[in-house]
């Protein structure tokens, strides 16, 4: 058991998963010898050489491509993408090939292939390098979307990931990279996909939140009796732990950074007025980015949801 | 100072049977008689389908079909280029790879007629599902490739996709990646002159598609596509350099589609009917025959025997495709992920199928 942050805690599940299994490999930009641009692949190739971390040319179509090709192969590539904004220009290979392969085939060929990339707002940088797209990704049957929170769960997760048998994207919250620093065990251990975790349990109201916003929604329930729920997942998310919760709590709110309208907080909406709402004392509110294009630096805090717009959420369900 | 000259591309074209059925006597040393025979009976196979498919989609048996009429050559002197270990991407185009490679045909006919079962690659094969979007899946072949020479494999990758498909950004990136990592893949263009309604001249202002391979790094050829043994010996050497670690090489097969785009299309929207007939004229059987009989290798009767046993063949595996039974509704939902998610589950419940 050491102390880590998010960044050490991947490089510890990259370092175990390429020592346990020879297919697994690292490619991206800059993640050999500069150890990426977040240093989350720090000294992997002086340990594993460049034949297992593979620097490769710019061109983000090109490393989402031919992962698709060294998966199929039998290769177990974890492709590395410098920001999410900049995994746009290899949409197609993920919604058109990875995600369609095992089905187009009848099972005859998959592409069991890990996509990280670091997401949100966080670290002040130019345009499209704080994107929280993880709605376009869960519209898509075929792959899966994995948001860790923690040190612990990010070590735990990329591993399920990396032995999962499917396509997954990994988004890493840039924002809590270096921020948190936790126990996280040196021995082998997976958390598994698809499955919440609850982080606090409580009666009043139920909040579903991941990845960065986790925080700032746990954060801003303090006074609340608030049940918060980590999605960890989600695709596919647990549908069973939010309808549990909601069902104790008849409130809900759900909080994320992406913008409102098609995010994957309808989607968490959505499944609790079809399933539960019998249950609801108070209309389901989300806590969200803004109809607008993520903002730079100056005006990220205007965008975000704060920690004022959470508790009125809250404080609003609590009024009925 | 004067400028220097600090690269010389020279793009060459290979043609080996000419269209009077001439054989260069020395590159005609390559592909032994055996070899060309081979071809020659594949071409009639791949053509026999073709010809069926097009009047299966006019009956309403199948749905759309894309035509490889007048790229047999291209087609089936490439596949048979390759062995059963390589890798093989085709785009939708191209059943005369399929067929010369083996792939059951009444796959092929389901496949067409919309069960996606009839592109699951059977297990002595290794040939991906057909690419739609164009050009798209030029990476995943180099990718395939890479993955062999990592893993040590002496094996080789072939990607198909035609002239419209060398203006995507998905071959150039997939090109590149190749000449970086040396990869053992044979890009191979089948330059059918047309993408539909744009010709050949509207897709690149460069004199060849071959030419491209000299950019990222690597060598392109460019072969009369309507001469299978030049189109089989460019693919046989490139493959053997592919194996012995020179890695990649782009093949242009210059070839022509004489058919409709699809059975969707109709051609004569956008290109003459002299073109047409002057690439008929061209096309890759005729030189064949004339080749073979110079050679003492060719007669009507020969001839009219492997058409026959073409048609048998296609005939029953029509049969044994239409006889197939139809696909289970939960095949749609099932082969999504490895496992079916808790959703998944529910929504197969809730339709009423599987168990």
């Amino acid at each position: 058991m050491g102390k880590l942050n998010i960044v050490g805690a991947i490089n510890s599940a990259l370092s175990e998963e390429m020592e346990r299994d020879s297919d697994v490999i690292i490619i991206g930009e800059d993640v050999g010898r500069d150890g990426g641009v977040f240093r989350v692949t720090e000294g992997l190739l002086e340990r594993f050489g460049p034949d297992r971390v593979i620097d490769t040319p710019l061109s983000e179509l090109g490393i989402i491509g031919a992962a698709v090709g060294l998966a199929a192969y039998g290769m177990k590539p974890v492709a590395e993408i410098q920001f999410m904004g900049f995994l746009y220009a290899g949409l197609e290979q993920i919604f058109s090939h990875a995600a369609r392969i095992r089905s187009r085939s009848r099972g005859r060929f998959s592409v069991p292939m890990v996509i990280r990339t670091p997401y949100g707002i966080g670290i002040k940088p130019p345009e499209l390098h704080s994107e929280s797209s993880e709605a376009l990704f869960c519209h898509m049957p075929g792959i899966k979307v994995v948001v860790p929170s923690t040190p612990y769960n990010a070590k735990g997760l990329l591993k399920s990931a990396i032995r999962d048998p499917d396509t997954v994207l990994f988004m890493e919250p840039s924002r809590l990279y270096r921020s948190i620093k936790a126990d996280v065990p040196d021995k082998d251990y997976t958390v598994p996909l698809g499955r919440a975790s609850v982080l606090q349990e409580g009666r009043g109201l139920t909040v579903v939140s991941w990845g960065t916003m986790l925080h700032k929604a746990a954060e801003a329930a303090e006074g609340f009796d608030a049940e918060i729920i980590d999605l960890m997942t989600l695709k596919p998310f647990d549908e069973e732990a939010i309808l549990t919760s909601v069902k104790k709590t008849g409130r809900l709110v759900i909080v994320h950074e992406a913008p409102r309208i098609a995010g994957f907080g309808a989607e968490v909406a959505a499944l609790v007025a079809e399933e539960a709402i019998e249950y609801l004392k108070a209309p389901i509110l989300r806590v969200a980015g803004l109809e607008a294009v993520v903002p730079m630096a100056r005006l990220e805090d205007f965008y975000m949801p704060s920690l004022e717009r959470i508790r009125k959420a809250y404080e609003k369900v609590m009024r009925y | 100072m004067p400028l220097e000259i600090i690269e010389k591309i020279e793009v060459k074209r290979l043609r080996i049977i000419n269209e009077r059925g001439e054989a260069d006597p020395e590159l005609i040393t390559a592909v032994s008689d055996e070899e060309i025979i081979r071809c020659f009976e594949a071409m009639i196979l791949a053509r026999t389908f073709n010809q069926r498919a097009l009047s299966l989609q006019r009956e309403g048996r199948i749905g759309t079909y894309a035509s490889i009429l007048g790229q047999e050559a291209s087609q089936v002197g490439s596949a048979l280029a390759f062995s059963d270990d390589d890798w093989l991407f085709p785009s939708f185009r191209e059943s005369g790879v399929l067929i010369a490679r083996g792939y059951p045909m009444w796959m092929l006919d389901r496949y067409w007629a919309g069960d996606e079962r009839g592109m699951k690659c059977p297990e002595n094969l290794n040939i991906f599902p057909m690419s739609v979007p164009v050009g798209t899946h030029v990476p995943h072949a180099m990718g395939a490739a890479w993955a062999m020479k990592l893993k040590g494999h002496r094996k080789a990758a072939g990607v198909y996709f035609g002239d419209g498909g060398s203006s995507k950004g998905d071959f150039h990136e997939g090109l590149n990646f190749a000449g970086v990592f040396k990869a053992p893949v044979v890009f191979l263009c089948q330059n059918n002159q047309w993408a539909i309604s744009v010709p050949r001249s509207s897709q690149t202002a460069a004199k060849t598609i071959a030419q491209k391979a000299y950019a990222h790094g690597f060598d392109g050829v460019q072969v009369d596509g309507n001469d299978v043994a030049a189109v089989y010996k460019a693919t046989k050497d490139a493959l053997e350099k592919a194996r012995n670690g020179g890695g990649p090489t782009l093949i242009e097969c210059f070839t022509y589609r004489l058919d409709d785009h699809t059975t969707s299309d109709d051609a004569s929207r956008y290109r003459s009917k002299e073109e047409v007939e002057a690439w008929r004229a061209k096309e890759p059987l005729l030189r064949l025959r004339l080749y073979l009989e110079k050679k003492g290798r060719w007669t009507k009767g020969y001839e009219e025997g492997v058409a026959k046993k073409a048609e048998e063949s296609v005939d029953s595996e029509i049969k044994k495709a239409e006889a197939f039974p139809p696909p289970d509704p939960a095949d749609l939902i099932r082969y999504t992920y490895a496992e079916l998610t808790l959703r998944q589950k529910k929504e197969m419940k809730e339709s009423g199928w599987g168990s």
